[in-house]
């Protein structure tokens, strides 16, 4: 296996976990700030929906994220009024919420567009284009680290670096700002917060909208970077594979990108499998791979390699107590 | 003292959440330019309409009692059991390994022996994720979530490269054997003298399914183990304190959960399709959600919420033939009833209450409150 | 503000007060017309039984409820509370009776949660550090600032609490029974830092059920009693039994009339009983002790101190290690056969501790709760089915026995008071004629005539010859209850005595972990002990 498979594969790596990244770090602030969101994957697609379905009319990109945010947005207030306003069961809106957005892009698009689903291929402004880093052309003739920083860490799309600087920024915010401080006691100890005199409501609202921007860079990175265009069902778990990586991180920024990697690394080589094959030395099987983001998440969780404790008013809705 | 009287919780209050998503489905139809009116006209039309419609409507429900049962008994003990959908799967391939690897005499033994089958395979995969929130406290939630996705995976597997006949592209198992397959609806009704249209995907495995309401209603209100589930489900110190042991009850309650959720196969892999194909439950698994949760967990409310759901589907069926509108429009109701019925409950339910206070409190009281 | 004075001769405003403040939970009047004066810089004491309405009316004052009518005056100025958020800046402080912290947070972000200076939080860090040193000199409130929360002692906790007020800078503080959790060392240094500050000026309002620790320390108390305030008056100028007669409305029989104890065989034997609890932590270390037949043990001593644990072992709840032996036989503690079914199976019976939380299921009906923990009994099967007929009549008895009310066996235990509630636990373990009955704070949330009751009714089983283990909190209990008294402290037994021999002085020691009674002891020695128990390194 030779230098440029292992960067084509990074490189589709990077690619890959883009997505799950931004779920996953959009399911932690909402899961640090006590709100379970099971419906990351319903965020992504209806994004992933109204972004490409709006870039292909208007031809912009950025007009077509700003519609996926906005969707994801929409879905976000709706289960924050069913699980804050309502004090509803969290899970059961998550629930729902993915099963909204799976039946209303499939309706909504083939109301619009007629093509069971789908929307038309975007073409030039109405997708992300890859950027070129600075110097990636003069430095492509160093070896090792010249095409290193040409074709793997230059040359994405923009969402892969917001992504990536998400993470430094989530951590920042949790750990080092006020909003930090008190998004982190909403999910430990409401109570805390409410006698201190800051409203419950509004910080679990305001972590559930983050949650939603995020969910909305992700779902319209599927459809306006990573692919040309929305199909039916195309998030394909990934909102549920961002769910497990956020168990897997402990609900830690740094461990979330790490998660994330593992996970779009077993995507990418599952594309490959002639390279398993140099690698190991047999067959692997597709769906072991496929699988196996879920088989890992069960052994964290069960507690047999270190032990994931959610944040401990998670899931429940606050109610106040003398 | 009760806030309201009982048929307010039991029938208002769902009838309420029900109208409140079936008024939004409504304006979605009407928003993508259809009417949901002459759209209504035509599902239950299609539906309900002639014989071959209610055959493919009770086949639907089928599906829904067993998966909506499986979901109500774990919610009794208060356990969120959302692999159903797995867990059908595997009951399916419990069905296709009885039904491929036995010469079957005939169907009545062959059906006793998938019924295990279904349910043992069930029940199982329900297993491990049960054993992991009792012994190890993982969230059951998850761990099924993850387990529909490894399940998933596994029957590609098992589909591809083990029970794929040889020369066969398709990742499904061969045909069942002749004495496998189950008499129809009609087969059966025709015993009555009651005709019934052919070919319509209705069988026997409906009244095995009635039967598993009967059993769920005695299971949990008028045995031990029912009580020692809901003991459980309403607080776990005091279960304990009663001797009720959580890790046995979460394993039993699982696993019976599980049992129901495969017995599903029994109507679609079994009673239908006669072999194993990819994706056999069609989310029918996700489906059980909804229907348990408008059916308030009671046997008799998943009855009547799954033949509501066995109804939208076969209309949702009949209106993607004949209107532009897709099968998805099913999908969209499903997740209304299960945002309005479950994580909304409260938005209806407190203004209800404060309704049925005020009314209360106009009348003169006849006899005074309880002490205190 | 002179205006709203209403021109005094005095001229100093009260620091609050509420006028015709009512609220209604439902069908509940939890407070009904409540007017109060609290004076500046004075302790006022509010003193009532269980449910009179106490606690609520402090959360109308912390804005945690809004009162269906009523205003509040705070120095003088008509303040609207709709949140904590405008409770706090009126200057009001409240520690909770379960206190308001984040367990994996530090001590220091824990007081500056909700306070801080700017979005970042590191100067605001640095500014409380300096602060917290300044009011921990000045008011004997030394915490370690970096510590974790879930690492420190329940007193220290308290401390937090009290330290999170003043740093917002609070003029009224108010403690929502805080000595439940302490030692009586500890509750005389929390007494401590409340006169001094008293001295500086701060206005403190004592909420408690402890007649002592209103004679103590308050200059004023108000009496609660079913919502309502009963009286206020100048501590001075009142009485321990002319409260207690205002807060029950009629004269209090604080002594139990029973017969000397006639001890026969040993019942129940402990030999050197220990219990780990799930984060590892040993709480009870190395138990022994002995009850009769036909005596009543008192275990006395502060809440968290292992007898909890000691009590959820013997019924089955909690798995130790050590013998255990009832009547001459021993019992399994870890195997598959240690629970609660088969301890019931060896003639014990438990009303535990906590009766909402595991001695009823709250949303089952009166009769499913009589069956509750002896669901197996053979009398309430019909074949593969539970017998509901022969368990509600069953039911019926009982609650005709135990005066249970309403007596309603379709009603869902919710639906009963405390008191009655109580009366259907101790009826269903009672009536199983056990040969020992483990009872844990049989009386904690249960009305007065109710107590009455439930005592006899303690005191009748151990005449018919049953041994019966009793853990309190509430000192008078166990002294009017028992026949002997054991005290434990840091899951230990520090001694036995007879209540004809000992008093609360001596046991207030021993529940501190002194052993040494003869002599005076200084609360400087008596916390050192107490953090060594918790494990604290300073």
């Amino acid at each position: 296996m030779d230098f440029l498979t292992v960067l084509q594969i990074l490189d589709s790596t990077l690619r890959l976990s883009t997505p799950l990244l931004l779920a996953c770090l959009a399911g932690l602030f909402s899961e640090r700030a006590g709100i379970f969101d099971i419906g990351l994957e319903g965020k992504m697609l209806a994004a992933a929906f109204f972004s490409a379905a709006t870039a292909a009319a208007t031809g912009s990109v950025w007009v077509g994220l700003l519609a996926g945010i906005g969707a994801s947005l929409a879905l976000s207030g709706l289960h924050g009024v069913a699980s804050i306003t309502f004090r509803g069961n969290q899970l059961i809106s998550g629930v729902a919420i993915n099963f909204l957005a799976a039946g209303l892009t499939v309706l909504i698009g083939q109301s619009w567009f007629g093509l069971g689903g789908r929307t038309p291929s975007l073409i030039g402004g109405g997708r992300f284009e890859p950027i070129t880093l600075p110097f990636a052309e003069a430095l492509s003739g160093v070896p090792i680290i010249g095409p290193l920083y040409a074709e793997l860490i230059s040359g994405h799309t923009i969402p892969v670096y917001v992504a990536l600087l998400c993470v430094p920024l989530t951590w920042y915010i949790l750990f080092r700002t006020r909003f930090g401080l008190r998004l982190r006691a909403v999910g430990e100890n409401p109570a805390a917060v409410d006698t201190a005199g800051v409203s419950v409501v509004g910080l679990r609202f305001a972590a559930v909208a983050i949650c939603g921007v995020l969910c909305g860079i992700a779902g319209a990175y599927l459809a306006t970077g990573l692919q040309a265009g929305f199909v039916k069902d195309m998030s394909a778990g990934r909102g549920f594979i961002a769910l497990a990586a956020l168990i897997f991180a402990k609900w830690r920024p740094w461990y979330a990108l790490y998660a994330t990697l593992l996970f779009g690394f077993l995507q990418a080589i599952s594309l490959r499998p002639d390279v398993i094959k140099s690698l190991v030395g047999f067959n692997v099987q597709i769906q072991l791979l496929d699988a196996l983001p879920y088989i890992l998440t069960v052994v964290i969780l069960a507690g047999f390699v270190g032990k994931a404790v959610p944040p401990r008013a998670g899931g429940a809705p606050y109610v106040k107590e003398r | 003292m009760d806030r309201m009287p009982r048929w307010a919780d039991i029938v208002l209050i769902p009838l309420i959440n029900l109208l409140l998503a079936f008024l939004i489905s409504g304006l979605v139809i009407l928003a993508i330019g259809e009417d949901p009116i002459e759209a209504l006209k035509l599902m239950v039309d299609g539906a309900l309409g002639s014989t071959y419609g209610w055959g493919f409507t009770l086949y639907y429900a089928t599906n829904f009692i067993f998966t909506g049962l499986a979901v109500a008994v774990a919610f009794h003990a208060s356990l969120f059991n959302i692999g159903g959908e797995g867990q059908a799967a595997l009951g399916g391939l419990g069905v296709a390994l009885v039904c491929l690897m036995v010469p079957w005499p005939h169907w009545t033994i062959a059906l006793i022996a998938a019924t295990v089958g279904a349910g043992l395979f069930g029940a199982l995969w329900a297993a491990i994720p049960a054993y992991l929130q009792a012994k190890r406290g993982s969230h059951i939630v998850i761990t099924t979530i993850m387990f529909n996705f490894i399940a998933a995976s596994l029957l590609n597997y098992v589909l591809v490269n083990m029970l794929r006949p040889a020369g066969s592209m398709d990742p499904a198992t061969a045909k069942f054997p002749e004495a496998t397959h189950l008499p129809t609806l009609t087969d059966f009704l025709e015993i009555f003298g009651i005709p019934f249209a052919a070919r319509t995907p209705a069988n026997i495995t409906l009244i095995i399914a009635l039967l598993a309401c009967v059993a769920v209603y005695f299971l949990i209100w008028r045995t031990r183990l029912g009580y020692q589930i809901r003991a459980l489900g309403k607080s776990e110190p005091a279960a304990i304190y009663a001797g009720i042991s959580p890790v046995w009850i979460i394993m039993i309650t699982m696993m019976i959960s599980g049992a129901l959720a495969g017995l599903m196969a029994i109507n679609n892999v079994m009673g239908e399709a006669e072999r194993l194909v990819l994706n056999s439950v069609e989310g029918a698994g996700f489906i059980g959600i909804a229907v348990a949760l408008m059916g308030r967990s009671h046997p008799f409310g998943v009855l009547i919420a799954a033949l509501l759901f066995g109804f939208l589907y076969q209309g949702g069926a009949e209106l993607a033939l004949w209107t532009s509108i897709p099968r998805d429009l099913v999908v969209v109701i499903q997740a209304l009833v299960i945002l309005f019925t479950g994580a909304l409950d409260g938005m209806v339910r407190t203004p209800v209450e404060r309704m049925f206070l005020a009314l209360r409190r106009r009348k003169p009281q006849p006899t005074r409150g309880p002490a205190e | 503000m002179s205006d709203t004075t209403e021109g005094r001769p005095d001229g100093a405003a009260p620091a609050i007060e509420l006028k015709g403040i009512s609220k209604a939970f439902g069908a509940v009047q939890a407070n009904k017309d409540i007017s109060i004066r609290v004076m500046p810089g004075t302790i006022h004491g509010i003193i009532g039984e269980n449910g009179a309405g106490k606690s609520t009316l402090m959360s109308i004052l912390y804005g945690f409820y809004k009162a269906d009518a009523g205003e509040v005056f705070i120095a003088g100025r008509k303040t609207d509370i709709p949140d904590s958020q405008a409770a706090i800046a009126a200057g009001i402080g409240m520690v909770f009776q379960h206190f308001k912290l984040v367990e994996n947070f530090t001590v220091l972000e824990n007081i500056i949660l909700g306070a801080e200076d700017g979005a970042r939080l590191g100067p605001s860090l640095s500014k409380a550090r300096k602060e917290l040193t300044q009011l921990a000199a000045e008011y004997e409130l030394n915490v370690d600032p970096d510590a974790l929360i879930e690492n420190i002692g329940v007193g220290m906790q308290q401390r937090v609490e009290i330290l999170k007020a003043l740093y917002r800078r609070a003029d009224i503080l108010i403690l929502d029974e805080p000595t439940g959790v302490l030692t009586p060392a500890e509750a005389d240094h929390l007494f401590r830092i409340l006169e001094g500050l008293k001295r500086e000026g701060k206005t403190i309002i004592l909420i408690t059920h402890k007649l002592r620790e209103i004679m103590d320390i308050t200059d004023t108390v108000s009496v609660m009693r079913r919502g309502e305030m009963t009286a206020t008056v100048k501590t001075s100028e009142t009485s321990p039994a002319e409260l207690a007669e205002l807060m029950v409305g009629r004269k209090v029989l604080l002594r139990v009339d029973k017969k000397p104890a006639t001890p026969g065989a040993n019942v129940l034997e402990v030999e050197d009983l220990r219990v780990v609890d799930d984060k590892g932590v040993e709480r009870v270390k190395g138990v022994s002790l002995v009850v009769k037949a036909g005596e009543i043990l008192g275990v006395a001593g502060v809440a968290g101190n292992g007898q909890s644990e000691l009590l959820e072992v013997l019924g089955g709840v909690q798995t130790g290690t050590g013998t255990i032996r009832v009547n001459g036989q021993e019992i399994d503690l870890t195997g598959s056969q240690s629970d609660a079914r088969t301890r019931r199976a060896r003639g014990i019976a438990h009303v535990p501790e906590d009766r909402q939380r595991a001695g009823l299921i709250m949303d089952f009906k009166a009769w499913e709760n009589v069956a509750f923990g002896y669901h197996d009994d053979p009398a309430y099967q019909s074949g593969l089915l539970m017998n509901n007929a022969a368990i509600r009549e069953d039911t019926e008895g009982k609650i005709e026995r135990f005066d249970v009310r309403p007596a309603n066996a379709n009603l869902p235990a919710k639906s009963f008071s405390g008191g009655n509630q109580q009366k259907l636990v101790l009826a269903r373990e009672i009536e199983r004629n056990p040969d020992l009955l483990l009872i844990g704070q049989p009386t904690r949330g249960v009305d007065i005539g109710a107590i009455e009751f439930i005592h006899q009714r303690i005191v009748e089983l151990r005449d018919e010859g049953k041994a019966i283990l009793l853990v309190s909190v509430e000192l008078d209990e166990i002294m009017s209850l028992s026949d002997r008294i054991a005290v434990i402290f840091d899951g230990q037994i520090m001694g036995e005595r007879l209540p004809s021999e000992t008093d609360e002085k001596e046991l207030g020691l021993l529940m501190a972990g002194i052993t040494d009674t003869t002599h005076d002891h200084s609360v400087e020695e008596i916390e050192a002990n107490l953090a060594r128990a918790h494990g604290e390194v300073h």
